[in-house]
This record gives C-alpha cells, sequence and structure tokens, in this order.
C-alpha cells in the first residue's frame, strides 16, 4: 500500500517536472517551445475524451464537436466582445460545455456504437454550420482577426502573444487546473459510480445508480473539459476553422487516447506526445505520415492493447 | 407485514410464457425458497420483481406500494436488493471498492463530489462491517476479478448487503460451487436470516441447501406455480415429486 503510494506521488513529481522544464529540455531534441503548448492543449482534449472512454466506458466518436465549439467561442469573444484571454477561454468552454450538455441528454440512452454514431452526426452538424455561415464563422477560411491578449495579474502583466515560453506556462496552469480537477472528480463518490457503469452497467443499476443520468453527467463534465481544450487551441494558433470540429480531429483524440492506454489517467497525454511529435517530425519528411501514424496504432493496437501506458506498468508490476 | 406481495404476474417471450399467471407473499423475516426444473422461471420471475423487466400482467407490491411501473433502479433505492444467476461484479476493483461503490450509493452519496471526514468513516465502518460478515476481510484488497468463484459471489452479496435491503433476492447463490465454497455461502445466508433478520428469496437448485435453510418454499413448473408450503409440505407433495424431486434423484 505505502509503496503503491510513494511510487505514484514519484511518478508524479515526474511528469511535472518534466512538464514545467519543458521549455529548457525540448529544443535539446529539436523541439519548440510552441510544439509543447500544442502537446498540453491537444493531450488535454485527449483526456477529455478518456475521461469518459476510459472511465464510464462510453465511446464518443465525436468530441471535436466541443472542442471546436471551444475554439469558436474563444474567437468569437476576443474578436468582438472582449479583449481578455481569459474570458475567452471561458466563452469558449460555456460555448461548447453548455451545446454538449444539451444535446448529450439526447444520447444517454444509447450505448455502443449507437452512442458513437449520434455523436458522429452531432459533430458533423456543427462542421457544416461552420464551413457554410462564413459570415460569422469565416467558413471555410476560417476565423481570422483575434489574437490572444496580455495576461493582467494587477502587479503585472505577462505577455502572451510574443513570449512563447509565457504562453507556455499559461497553457500548463490551465492544462494543470483542468487534469487536477479531473483526477479530483475519478477519486469522488460520483467518480467512483463512473467506473462502476464502466465495469458492470446491470450491476451499477441494481445499487441503485440511475446510469443515464450518471452517464449524463459524465458526458457534460467530458465537453466541458473538451470545450476548455478546444478554446486553449484557438489562443494557441489565433484562428479556427472548421477542421477542429471535423471527426477525423476526434478519431485523432481516441488514437491519442488508446494508443496511450486509456485504462490509465496520464496514458492519454503519452498518447499525445507520441502522435504530436510524430506528425511533426513525419509531416516534414513526407506527406504519407499519417499512413506511419497508422502502423503504429496498429502495432499497438495488436500488441499492446493495454497501450504504451499500460504496457509500461505491466513491465513494472511483473 | 408482507414484504412482498406478488399478484397473478405472467411474462410472455413472443409465443413463449416463461411465468404464467403467479403470485407469492413474502412476510417480514421469511426466508422463502423458489425451486424448479430448468426453465421453469424462477430468474425471470425474479426480473419481474426487481423490475428487470415489466410483466405482461399483474402487480408487484413491495411494503404496501404498488412498484409493478417502477424501474429497477428505483426498486433498489426503495429497499430491494438482489444478485445475479451469472455474477454481476465489478471485476477490476477490489473487493473493498466493489462493496463501497454500493454503500455509497446506499448512502445517498453518489452524486457528492466529496464526503466529509465523518462521512468517509461511516462508509468504511460499513464496509468493514459487512465485509466481515461475508468473510472477505482478508480479501478485501484482491482484485474481484481473480477471486475464486465463491468469492466473486460472496462479493456480490455483500454488496447487496450495504443496500441494506429490506427484501433480498439470490439468484442460486451455490451454483457452480464445490461442497465447501456451498457449505459457506449455505451459513453465510443462514446467518443473514437467523442473526440479522434479512427477509430473503432465494432461488437454489441444490436441495439439500433448500430444506436446510427455508422457512417456505415456493416450486414453479414450466412457468406455472405448482406448489407451495414448508419444506415438509412440499417434499411429501406427490405432484412436486413427480415434476422435480423425482427428476433430481
Ligand atoms: N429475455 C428472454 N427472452 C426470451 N426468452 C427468455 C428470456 N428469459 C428467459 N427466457 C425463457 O424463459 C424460460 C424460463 O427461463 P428462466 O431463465 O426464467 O428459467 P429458470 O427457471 O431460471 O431456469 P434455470 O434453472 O436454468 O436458471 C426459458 O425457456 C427461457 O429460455
Ligand atoms: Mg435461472
Amino acid at each position: 500500500m505505502i509503496k503503491g503510494r510513494t511510487s505514484r506521488l514519484l511518478v508524479l513529481a515526474a511528469i511535472w517536472a518534466a512538464l514545467i522544464a519543458a521549455p529548457y529540455w525540448m529544443p535539446l531534441f529539436g523541439g519548440y517551445t510552441a510544439l509543447g503548448s500544442r502537446v498540453l492543449v491537444l493531450a488535454l482534449g485527449a483526456m477529455s475524451v478518456n475521461f469518459l472512454l476510459g472511465f464510464t466506458g462510453t465511446l464518443s466518436f465525436g468530441h471535436a464537436a466541443w472542442f471546436g465549439l471551444g475554439a469558436y467561442g474563444a474567437g468569437f469573444c476576443l474578436k468582438w466582445f472582449a479583449l481578455s484571454s481569459p474570458l475567452g477561454l471561458l466563452a469558449g468552454t460555456l460555448l461548447g460545455g453548455i451545446a454538449g450538455t444539451l444535446l448529450g441528454a439526447l444520447l444517454v440512452r444509447r450505448r455502443g456504437v449507437y452512442f458513437a454514431m449520434v455523436t458522429i452526426a452531432f459533430g458533423q452538424v456543427f462542421y457544416y454550420i461552420a464551413f457554410q455561415w462564413s459570415s460569422v464563422t469565416g467558413g471555410d477560411d476560417g476565423l481570422r482577426g483575434f489574437s490572444r491578449q496580455p495576461l493582467h495579474l494587477g502587479f503585472t502583466t505577462i505577455d502572451l502573444l510574443n513570449n512563447a515560453d509565457a504562453f507556455y506556462y499559461f497553457v500548463l496552469v490551465c492544462f494543470a487546473a483542468a487534469v487536477g480537477l479531473m483526477g479530483f472528480i475519478l477519486r469522488s463518490p460520483f467518480g467512483r459510480t463512473m467506473i462502476a457503469i464502466r465495469e458492470n452497467e446491470r450491476r451499477a443499476r441494481f445499487l441503485g445508480i440511475p446510469v443515464e443520468l450518471h452517464i449524463w453527467i459524465a458526458f457534460s463534465l467530458s465537453c466541458f473539459f473538451m470545450a476548455f481544450a478546444g478554446a486553449l487551441y484557438a489562443e494557441l494558433n489565433n484562428f479556427a476553422d472548421p477542421r477542429v470540429l471535423h471527426y477525423a480531429l476526434s478519431g485523432d483524440f481516441v488514437i491519442m487516447a488508446v494508443m496511450g492506454g486509456m485504462r490509465t489517467f496520464w496514458g492519454p497525454l503519452l498518447g499525445a506526445i507520441v502522435f504530436v511529435v510524430l506528425q511533426d517530425y513525419l509531416s516534414s519528411v513526407t506527406v504519407n505520415w499519417m499512413s506511419f501514424i497508422g502502423i503504429l496504432i496498429v502495432l499497438i493496437v495488436l500488441f499492446f492493447p493495454r497501450g504504451i501506458l499500460g504496457l509500461i506498468r505491466q513491465r513494472s508490476a511483473a | 407485514m408482507n414484504v412482498l406481495e406478488v399478484k397473478n404476474v405472467s411474462k410472455r417471450f413472443g409465443n413463449l410464457v416463461a411465468v404464467r399467471d403467479v403470485s407469492l407473499t413474502v412476510k417480514k423475516g421469511e426466508l422463502r425458497a423458489v425451486i424448479g426444473p430448468n426453465g421453469a422461471g424462477k430468474t425471470t420471475f425474479f426480473n419481474l420483481i426487481s423490475g428487470f423487466f415489466p410483466p405482461s400482467a399483474g402487480t408487484v407490491i413491495f411494503e404496501d406500494m404498488d412498484v409493478t411501473d417502477l424501474s429497477a433502479q428505483k426498486r433498489v433505492v426503495l429497499g430491494m436488493a438482489r444478485t445475479f444467476q451469472i455474477t454481476e461484479i465489478f471485476p477490476e476493483l477490489s473487493v473493498y471498492e466493489n462493496v463501497r461503490i454500493g454503500a455509497e450509493s446506499a448512502a445517498g452519496f453518489r452524486l457528492r463530489p466529496w464526503l466529509s471526514a465523518v462521512e468517509k468513516s461511516e462508509i468504511r465502518n460499513l464496509v468493514d462491517e459487512t465485509l466481515a460478515l461475508c468473510g472477505l476481510t482478508d480479501k478485501a484488497g484482491r482484485l474481484v476479478g481473480e477471486l475464486a468463484h465463491g468469492h466473486q459471489r460472496a462479493t456480490e452479496i455483500a454488496m447487496a448487503l450495504t443496500l441494506r435491503p429490506r427484501l433480498l433476492l439470490l439468484d442460486e447463490p451455490t451454483s457452480g460451487m464445490g461442497d465447501q465454497e456451498t457449505y459457506e455461502i449455505t451459513q453465510l445466508v443462514r446467518r443473514l436470516h437467523r442473526d440479522s433478520n434479512f427477509t430473503i428469496v432465494l432461488i437454489e437448485h441444490d436441495m439439500r441447501v433448500v430444506f436446510h435453510l427455508a422457512d417456505f418454499i415456493t416450486v414453479l413448473d414450466q412457468g406455472a406455480l405448482l406448489a407451495e408450503g414448508t419444506p415438509k409440505e412440499i417434499e411429501a407433495n406427490p405432484a412436486v415429486q413427480a415434476a422435480y424431486l423425482g427428476k433430481a434423484a
């Protein structure tokens, strides 16, 4: 017990130390700070998908919808309403989170493939709206003309736009807050009911847990986290286009989660690192980078069905 | 006082009538056994009582309340708990965690983002007590999916007990067990009945277990009620012997 706990604390300390020091060690391996920010944002998205997939056992294949709404929400806010990075994040989170919560109510009776199909459909609806409604969204060209704003802290002002390291730490603080909240929820009585539903829906029901309500709440929370990630993504790129809503991106998030290990909390972070770094490297070498990532996924799923982190855990347990 | 009154329930699956016009009354503190040959409709009858699916006809009354139209989950909240013929547990969680989920749900904590120290210790005490009652204390930290069949069944019973049910439905708790495991589960059910005063309805194939435990026995055959009475009456009943005991012996 004690031993398991110390080793878990050590792993946690190692993860946070690596993330905090990233701007200093990444350049040694040919990385750059903006890539680190991108990893964090997409990892948050993958962890949000996994909040639902890995811990409630429910696969959403349209989570880019909430990510994309978060991105557009942040963009709209920064472009038209308020020149503030935190308010942009708030606006995006609320837009995607509330939309996900409302539409999620229609989903909770679906299971498995049917659940996944309906989530894809929702995602595509938003994709076509963003694509067609160019007077508001900029259509295919995307939403432009906004940028993240300096952060006023009262005693000082931080330039997030031009200082890549400062923005990285801004993203890291957001990431830490969201991930900390996720971990907190998963360790709560409510979080345990999510895991109960994943493990055995029938048993959960016969312990007096209203399964549909709990799936709905878990789905909604996951949408808020996802939208928060999307809003960060818009501020990362100072741009949002319809691809942030597309199911291809939903698929990328699922891939990151599965590749890293969906039964683990930190697996999707690892999956996102591998995915984003490979994408960044391979796409500069070959236009066929997706097929290499595809082969890697097939290998991982075939040989390490529990993902990279699942494998590491098994090894260290043995 | 009657804990359970089932009145003339039937269940059809297409052309098959799995349960035909069966009634049953269970008094507080009673241990009732439901027996019958394979396919007699025993599990289906349990499913109707527990709300797994609605009956095609008839009513189910639990503690003077008509629950026929209530969902399974609502019936659990009212105080009806069950186990399944094929064990339903959370295989990748420890025994302790399995039982804790039941305890937290029963305490009304299922939506809570956190618990106070007092609430936590209440839950811990309930879980520890229940584990002790079911003989699982030394298994608390083990993954339930890795345990022997008998301990998995005991865990399922423990989960049901954390709900502090006023009616406990057990579907063949000793099925697929060796003699030692059967003995242990039988002793557990006996303790629950004699010492803790649970009202229990039990489906059971093993006649030794049934005659050892039951106050009253209900016999189903081909979906219909064949006989009802004390173990002595059932043993002496010619129709039961013909339909069931004759074949089993
Ligand atoms: N969901 C269902 N759909 C269709 N038929 C069903 C269903 N559940 C049960 N049956 C049928 O109803 C009949 C009674 O089944 P049930 O499982 O209730 O019997 P049982 O008495 O519990 O048998 P056993 O002793 O084998 O557990 C069987 O013929 C079975 O095939
Ligand atoms: Mg049965």
